[in-house]
């Protein structure tokens, strides 16, 4: 269990080596977009990381799911890896999307439907930790951060994918131009996908293996104490 | 607990649902400390409110369905908050859990219950609001937009209270829990009152209808599903 797993090793240099050639591909093989210049190569690695941190809170719904279902801890440490990794990349998102917004809304922030949601979205993991550290039993920490990692979900981020389905409801302002991008533009986004996808199972693993061990010193220290 | 449901071995879900229901509604009757606070907290929102926004004809037409919510969510998490406390303190929830009965009979009637004290502090706020600031808001549209916005708050209000009354820092975890996850009931439910009290066309207004209806069934179904997983012991 200490020993890092050779099929992890190869997926932090897969990781490592997707990232570069994204890189590359961001900077030298897509095109330079004709109005918004430079800066609409944040677009690339932006929705990535919102992709992400949307798969990362859905991964753990999935995982509170199972979690209440079969009641092992493994699924625990799974939802708290996935929620912990998904609330970094959405900030990376709110954060690139912040940069973008500069020149082109020329503003840092406004009141979209889109942006609010993600902000809540942000706020509702935040509480899921908080809630986390106030519980002090584990068992009932796990049931409970599985509930709210379920509900949490069901509401917000579902919100925002339905912003996104339902365009006739909610004004979106934000155009990701995808109809617009170029085949090397089109390349080069859905690489980007896929690159942050295989980090986004890189880092949860290790984070699922940093929660083990943390789980083991516990169990170490608890038998000491007896 | 009422002794005629101990004597019986199972308890239908509606007597059992009925029973909690009643035994708050009873206790809030004889002791009165739950909606006097609500109430009394829910005017001093609104003055707040008078004083913050200036509350003059003009900008009050477009702010009134935002502070009524507003109003209504905040005195909504006090009655959450005072209605779990008080079945944790005084060990009655040990009681309940105890009890020979489908424990979804606790949800609903925990939430049946919550309802019914949101419901009165409205009814009173709602006449009061009208009075003090010469607008009618007895209109049949928003009364609905009211009853299914309260309906989603206190569903999903009602499963989080019972997890933040197992917190160490329940009295502050509630709100922090609760308002982020019930966005999407606030927001559609201010947005439909606002639409009603401008008299926008029902075209305009039915998209927050839906979203309000579908919002209701989701988590009155989900806190259905989960609220086991939550006082199981």
């Amino acid at each position: 269990m200490t020993k890092t797993p050779t099929a992890l090793k190869v997926l932090d240099a897969v990781s490592v080596l997707l990232l570069a050639v994204a890189a590359w591909m961001v900077f030298a093989y897509a095109p330079m977009e004709r109005t918004m210049g430079l800066v609409q190569k944040v677009f690339y690695f932006h929705v990535a990381a919102n992709w992400v941190g949307m798969l990362g809170f859905l991964l753990a719904a999935v995982a509170g799911g199972a979690f209440l279902v079969t009641a092992r801890a493994r699924w625990d440490l799974l939802e708290v890896a996935a929620v912990e990794i998904g609330l970094a990349f959405s900030l990376i998102g709110i954060v690139s999307g912040s940069i973008w917004a500069r020149p082109i809304w020329n503003t840092w922030w406004t009141w979209d439907p889109r942006l609010v949601t993600v902000t809540v979205m942000e706020l509702i993991y935040i509480a899921y930790f908080m809630l986390r550290q106030g519980i002090e039993d584990p068992d009932r920490r796990a049931r409970y951060a599985a509930v709210y990692a379920i509900v949490g979900f069901l509401s917000v981020p579902l919100t925002f994918l339905s912003i996104r389905l339902f365009r006739s409801i909610h004004p979106v302002v934000i155009t990701s131009t995808k109809a617009e991008l170029s085949p090397k533009m089109f390349q080069t986004f859905m690489f980007s996908l896929f690159t942050f996808t295989v980090i986004f199972a890189a880092l949860v693993w290790h984070r699922f293996r940093l929660g083990q061990l943390a789980q083991r010193i516990e169990r170490l220290r608890l038998d000491r104490e007896s | 607990m009422s002794p005629t449901t101990a004597d019986r071995p199972v308890t239908g879900l509606w007597r059992a649902t009925a029973a909690i229901v009643w035994k708050d509604l009873t206790a809030e009757r004889r002791s009165r400390e739950l909606l006097s606070a609500m109430l009394v907290f829910a005017l001093l929102v609104i003055l707040a409110f008078n004083f913050a926004l200036d509350l003059d004809p003009k900008t009050r037409s477009s702010v009134t369905s935002g502070v009524l919510w507003v109003t209504f969510i905040f005195a909504g998490t006090l009655g959450l908050n005072r209605s779990m406390a008080a079945e944790k303190d005084r060990g009655c929830l040990d009681g309940l859990l105890l009890a020979p009965m489908d424990r979804s009979a606790i949800y609903f009637g925990k939430m049946l219950a919550n309802l019914a004290f949101m419901l009165i502090v409205e009814a009173i706020v709602f006449p009061l609001y009208s009075v003090l600031y010469n607008v009618n808001l007895f209109l049949p549209g928003l009364l609905l937009i009211v009853l299914l916005g309260s309906v989603g708050y206190v569903a999903i209000g009602t499963l989080l209270a019972s997890m933040a009354v197992q917190a160490r820092t329940r009295e502050m975890l509630l709100p922090i829990l609760l308002f982020p996850v019930t966005l999407p009931v606030l927001i559609a439910a201010v947005k439909g009152s606002a639409a009603f009290l401008g008299g926008l066309p029902m075209d305009e207004i039915r998209p927050w209808l839906n979203l309000l209806v579908v919002y209701d069934v989701v988590f009155l179904a989900v806190a259905f599903m989960v609220f086991d997983f939550i006082v199981e012991e």
